[in-house]
């Protein structure tokens, strides 16, 4: 295979159509209409359901009855668009039933701007809507990574019947890059028990999150717990860079990631041992790796594009084992090397 | 016992299940559901429909459903059965919604399944109030009406006007059929029968969105005895909910007769 060129939110509806996408519902926002209008140009003609919503709000209640009927669907939005589909989203997770979506994230809070920004990390890792439940989020860092993660989305939902999220900053819906596109799947049809096709030839069934009884709402929880370990036990993914010989680490995902790996190796160059660890799956976050790295280096840096949301994570993992500072950017604006470097710096000259 | 001499002329339809009702004394929410599941087993689609469930009173319709149902959020059950049908677009897709799902919190929603001309089916009941939270005012309280967040009766001079929703659908493109009956005497109720069966046949033959509009008593809420709420219906709503065929748009015409 060879690499093509591809803009990030096109990569991800390209890869999301190659895993078998049955139905697309979604409503515009900058920075992730590409993916709406690429899917907007595809679907239809492949015989798929595209819908403009008339709102996010729709959308991912249109998402929430795909589901119900069996059928690999998806939604993509922005920040503010994300807020929207809270609600659907706690339906989603409160009865048990597969969707993904892919938030292209902006500057917030309110109407904030269309440049990319890392700060829906709460509202995305901490369930965002009522109720208990996590989505599974996952954090690509390039284009590459977005297509891939994309791709193996729709079976990681499947198999937990959950919501997976891909969690984009605007720069990687945006930016172009080298891509290899994985090879096309077939829309597979089969009964998994659960979805809603007609009573035909089986007793009927029933997709609803409503249970009146505080016991049996309480058993329903236990259940949706039960699951959210299974997820916590299988799903966490990271990278790691330079971790071997490091005395240093700074944390960061996304673009974040991508801005910290060249500080990093402008910081090695001058003798700091530092590097790199990048969570991909911010739920479930990747605690356990995380605890096991802080008992052998001496501080942390932590860099988002936020005002620190995963911070509280890396706080939690690290437990005050050894100084974390912080270094975010916000308001859309992305931390350059030239100014993570300094922060490298700064962690070591305290120690 | 049945013997020779003795025939079955009355019972559940097959699309029923056998449960005890949860709706109030005396109303009518019941008639409605026994109406949709005799319809459903007379047009022999018991196996391919898929009921969406509203917030509200009628939350648990899918309990006295031999049907495949999924419970939709407040307000989104139109969106919810656009992500069914464009999913599953050979099977049957119906709604069942009350007037503060429909005409207050899902306004968007309904408005835009009717725009795009979605294969649905949409039976919307209409009772004037907020049932289920205990009898607040909804979108279609009339003006004056007492309810527990108009208490001293709807002004509408403060709290607006109430809203006709099949006239607004009627005047959408994509919308079918739209019609009002109600169902506060047998000759109302055969009538919204039909309209239900018409509705199913408008979606059965792919010929875009349909709607019933249903009348329907709330004696709980309103604080009147069963038969005044019938009144009621009769004399105080359907003035204000002038009964009627909305839109029948030309192309299912011919589907309507019979």
């Amino acid at each position: 295979m060879t690499k093509e060129l591809w803009k990030g939110n096109e990569a991800i509806a390209e890869a999301a159509l190659r895993a078998g996408l049955e139905s697309y519902f979604g409503y515009p926002i900058t920075p992730q209409t590409e993916l709406l209008e690429y899917l907007a140009k595809k679907m239809p003609a492949m015989g798929r359901a595209f819908v403009q919503a008339e709102s996010e709000l729709a959308a991912i209640n249109m998402v929430y009855g795909a589901a119900c009927a069996g059928a690999r669907t998806m939604s993509s939005s922005s920040s503010p668009g994300i807020s929207l589909m809270q609600e659907g989203l706690s339906y989603i997770a409160g009865s048990n039933v597969p969707a993904v979506l892919v938030d292209i994230m902006r500057g917030g809070p309110g109407l904030g701007n269309i440049a990319p920004s890392q700060a829906d990390y709460f509202q995305l890792t901490k369930g965002g809507g009522h109720g208990d439940y996590h989505p599974i989020v996952l954090a690509p860092s390039s284009v590459q990574e977005a297509a891939d993660l994309t791709y193996g989305a729709f079976d990681l939902a499947e198999k937990y019947r959950h919501i997976v999220i891909i969690a984009a900053d605007g720069n990687i819906g945006q930016m172009m890059e080298p891509v290899e596109l994985p090879a096309p799947r077939p829309i597979e049809k089969k009964d998994r028990g659960w979805e809603l096709t007609g009573n035909l030839g089986r007793p009927r069934r029933i997709v609803t999150s409503i249970y009146l009884q505080p016991e049996v709402l309480h058993e329903h929880n236990v259940k949706l717990q039960a699951k959210q370990v299974e997820i916590e036990k299988n799903e966490v993914r990271f990278a790691e860079h330079w971790l071997d010989d490091a005395e240093y680490v700074v944390v960061a995902f996304g673009s974040s990631a991508r801005a910290s790996l060249t500080a990093v190796k402008w910081a090695r160059a001058k003798g700091i041992r530092v590097g790199v660890f990048c969570p991909v799956s911010l739920y479930p976050f990747p605690y356990a790796r995380l605890t096991e790295i802080s008992k052998r280096v001496r501080a942390i840096l932590d860099v988002e594009m936020s005002a620190g949301q995963m911070l509280e994570d890396v706080r939690l993992a690290v437990a005050e084992r050894v100084p974390i500072t912080f270094f975010g950017k916000m308001g859309g604006m992305v931390p350059f090397p030239d100014e993570i470097l300094p922060e490298i710096e700064k962690m070591v000259e305290k120690k | 016992m049945i013997n020779e001499h003795m025939q079955v002329v009355f019972d559940y339809p097959d699309s029923f299940t056998d449960v005890v009702t949860h709706y109030c004394p005396g109303c009518t929410h019941g008639v409605i559901h026994r109406l949709i599941a005799e319809t459903i087993d007379e047009l022999g689609i018991r196996e391919k429909t898929i009921g969406v469930s509203p917030v509200g009173c009628s939350v648990f319709i899918y309990n006295y459903f031999d049907i495949d149902f999924a419970e939709a959020a407040h307000g989104r059950a139109p969106a919810m059965a656009t992500g069914i049908k464009r999913s599953l677009p050979d099977r049957i897709v119906f709604t069942y919604q009350g007037d503060g799902d429909l005409a207050a919190i899902g306004t968007a929603e309904i408005m835009h399944a009717a725009a795009r001309g979605e294969n649905i089916s949409v039976f919307f009941v209409n009772n004037a109030i907020y049932g289920m939270t205990g009898g607040q005012m909804a979108p279609t309280t009339l003006p004056g009406m007492k309810t527990t967040s108009s208490p001293n009766g709807r002004d509408v001079e403060l709290q607006g006007w109430p809203i006709r929703m099949s006239e607004i659908l009627a005047q959408m493109p994509g919308a079918s059929y739209v019609v009002r009956r109600s169902v506060h005497d047998p000759g109302n109720i055969n009538k919204t029968k039909k309209a239900i069966r018409a509705a199913f046949k408008v979606q059965l033959n792919q010929a875009g969105f349909s709607m019933v509009e249903i009348l329907s008593s709330c004696p709980t809420n309103w604080n009147v005895s069963a038969t005044q709420a019938l009144k009621f219906i009769k004399e105080e709503m359907i003035p204000y909910y002038p009964l009627g065929d909305y839109k029948v748009a030309d192309a299912v015409k011919s589907l309507i007769v019979g």
